[in-house]
């Protein structure tokens, strides 16, 4: 396809959300995502906010995505779309961006919504920013987003000045649901034709290993654990003090290397983010790759028997202290309150 | 199987407390912090290595890089790469994921007939995970992501469990294919001695922009659909109350602080 030329900009308007869906339930980071595309039409002279979803036996789905910010629904459903599939999905949806020229578009930074961002903005030829933390209008009217680089180290602010759409990805948990609105708005069925291409690959099995509303993302009390935990057997208090605080675990790179967490739990800059209202870091030595996931917990404690550990300089609350000694005396007394309560 | 692995040397990150930013400038000054593969890249080759072996064929490297990357080439030469490709050339700097790719994949195009293409799910440096996925789609062909076991059924098609959020897929794919490979796809082998010996016989070819038939304007600065603006050091000190002394002192503090944050 040829480049968009600077001054057939003009012609993109609006905002497109790609909806991620699986069997038919919308994932949270879908809403998360009209509420940053509400905020960027605000900004924007209250452009036109769409959503797109692809998948089987979909419609049900169209008035919440109106009721959480959508002013238009973009409905792609097909028995063969009904687990995501490149090629296919790629397709549908570049024709979609063709037809509607939306000027912004915003993906889910999910393992399938990063892949399908990737491919349409490499056929679109266009800019594609991955795992944003901001997103705003500059005074030209474009997106700035702002991405991690260097683990976090270092941020840079991206733009993308002569190509349309401007597509960036964001990872769960960075935006906020919004309140459910009155979901005044238009569904439209796009039309789908499966091409022998599309056949080039197929889903054999899905396994779940979890339910969407377990994830560490959305959990208010985020315990997690580093290096300092040691081993195997002092892991359990970390276990123990997200239970009495009915919280999640997590953990940083080192417990993930040694199997005391799973992908999914880890947490910084190459796992999630989480904005817990308290995080609790036990024997974490807060290493930037970790930090840039957590800063925006609300209240961040952090336990280090290290006094000249880094996680102290991006704590709320810092004790000095061996986990093995505060811990369970900690367990003990939120047990207590909770048996008195 | 002629399998082409990408990789992606990077600053290496026990030196990234090094990197500053200039502040008339902005830009970021990283000179002397030596780059290497990163632990992806050696996965990536490590699952090339280990097709190889059992389906015959060859493994090559190929990463678009500066000249002082062929270390890192000969690196993955010593690991057991039959050969090397490395694409280097002053108008591929500034390339973003949709330049880097296109130069990819011209490269790969260029070294002959592959059946598959192995990359790390994302770099070390720029992490953005999009690399795999664009080049699939400039080669046009299929591509998994994510990949954490990997088999090939009849020499015509891949068979590949891909982690996703809450679970996993297993889906096929036909060949040519494209996979990108994360940490838990595999343990990658130590470099042996001999392994070291023998990668200064193997070829390690390097491609300008022109040998590619890339007009500069295509690629770089230029070329790349994104610019990068502003970079600057997030702040995320906090600051904290400090607890020392005994244990119990400490608990009635931090019980009041989760009481603040929790209610």
């Amino acid at each position: 396809m040829p480049p968009i030329k600077l001054d057939e900009t003009s012609e993109w308007k609006g905002i497109l959300v790609f909806v991620e869906q699986e069997e038919g339930c919308i994932a949270e980071v879908s809403f998360e995502l009209l509420t940053a595309a509400r905020e960027l039409s605000h900004k924007r002279g209250s452009v036109q906010v769409g959503a797109v979803v692809v998948g089987h036996e979909i419609k049900g789905l169209a008035q919440d995505l109106l009721a959480y910010g959508a002013d238009r629904v973009f409905l792609a459903d097909h028995p063969s779309l009904q687990k995501y599939l490149a090629l296919p999905y790629t397709r549908l949806i570049c024709d979609l961006v063709l037809r509607e020229k939306p000027e912004i578009f915003l993906l889910p930074a999910t393992s399938l919504g990063a892949d399908l961002a990737a491919r349409l903005a490499a056929r679109l030829k266009t800019g594609l920013s991955a795992h944003c933390t901001q997103l705003d209008i500059n005074g030209r009217g474009e997106l700035t987003q702002v991405v991690p680089a260097f683990g976090g180290k270092v941020m840079a602010t991206i733009l993308c000045p002569a190509h349309r759409p401007q597509m960036a990805t964001i990872r769960p948990g960075v935006f906020r649901r919004g309140e459910r609105g009155e979901g005044q708005g238009t569904v439209e069925g796009l039309p789908v034709e499966i091409e022998p291409g599309d056949l080039k690959q197929r889903v054999l099995e899905v396994h779940w290993e979890k339910k969407p509303a377990q994830t560490i993302e959305e959990a208010d009390v985020v315990v997690a654990g580093g290096a300092g935990v040691g081993n195997p057997e002092d892991w359990k208090w970390v276990q123990e003090l997200a239970n009495a605080l009915h919280g999640a675990v997590g953990g940083t790179r080192p417990p993930l290397d040694e199997g005391w967490i799973s992908e999914e739990q880890m947490i910084g800059q190459s796992g999630k983010t989480v904005r817990p209202k308290l995080y609790i870091g036990v024997g974490i030595s807060g290493v930037i790759q970790h930090v840039v996931g957590i800063q925006d917990a609300k209240v961040i404690i952090a336990i280090n028997n290290d006094p000249n550990a880094a996680i102290f300089q991006s704590a709320d609350l810092g004790a000095v202290a061996d986990f093995r000694k505060i811990v369970p005396l900690l367990i003990e007394e939120l047990g207590k309150k909770s048996n008195a309560g | 199987m002629n399998i082409m692995v990408c990789v992606k040397p990077a600053p290496d990150p026990k030196r990234w407390d090094s990197i500053q930013l200039d502040p008339v400038t902005k830009a970021l000054r990283r000179e002397g912090i030596p780059s290497v593969l990163g632990p992806l890249d050696k996965r990536a080759l490590e699952e090339g290595l280990r097709l190889k072996e059992k389906h015959g064929g060859k493994v090559a490297a190929m990463a678009m890089a500066p000249p002082s990357a062929r270390d890192n080439l000969v690196e993955a030469l010593a690991m057991g790469a039959d050969e090397a490709y490395l694409l280097s050339d002053r108008a591929f700097a500034g390339s973003d994921t949709w330049a880097t790719s296109l130069v990819l994949s011209r490269g790969i195009q260029k070294a002959g007939k592959f059946d598959l293409v192995i990359c790390g799910e994302w770099s070390l440096d720029g992490s953005t995970g999009h690399v795999g996925a664009q080049l699939a789609e400039f080669l046009e062909i299929p591509n998994v992501g994510r990949v954490v076991a990997v088999e090939i059924v009849e020499g015509e098609s891949l068979r590949a469990r891909s982690m996703v959020e809450l679970g996993d897929r297993i889906l096929d794919t036909s060949l040519p294919a494209l996979i990108t490979v994360t940490r838990e796809t595999n343990t990658p082998r130590f470099t042996s001695l001999l392994g070291v010996i023998e990668a200064e016989t193997k070829p390690c070819v390097s491609w300008s922009a022109a040998d590619l038939g890339i007009r500069p304007e295509e690629v770089g600065f230029r070329g790349s659909p994104t610019q990068t603006g502003d970079i600057f050091m997030p702040e995320m000190k906090r600051k904290a109350e400090m607890l020392r002394g005994e244990p119990e002192g400490m608990i009635t503090e931090i019980l009041h602080k989760i009481r603040q944050a929790i209610g």
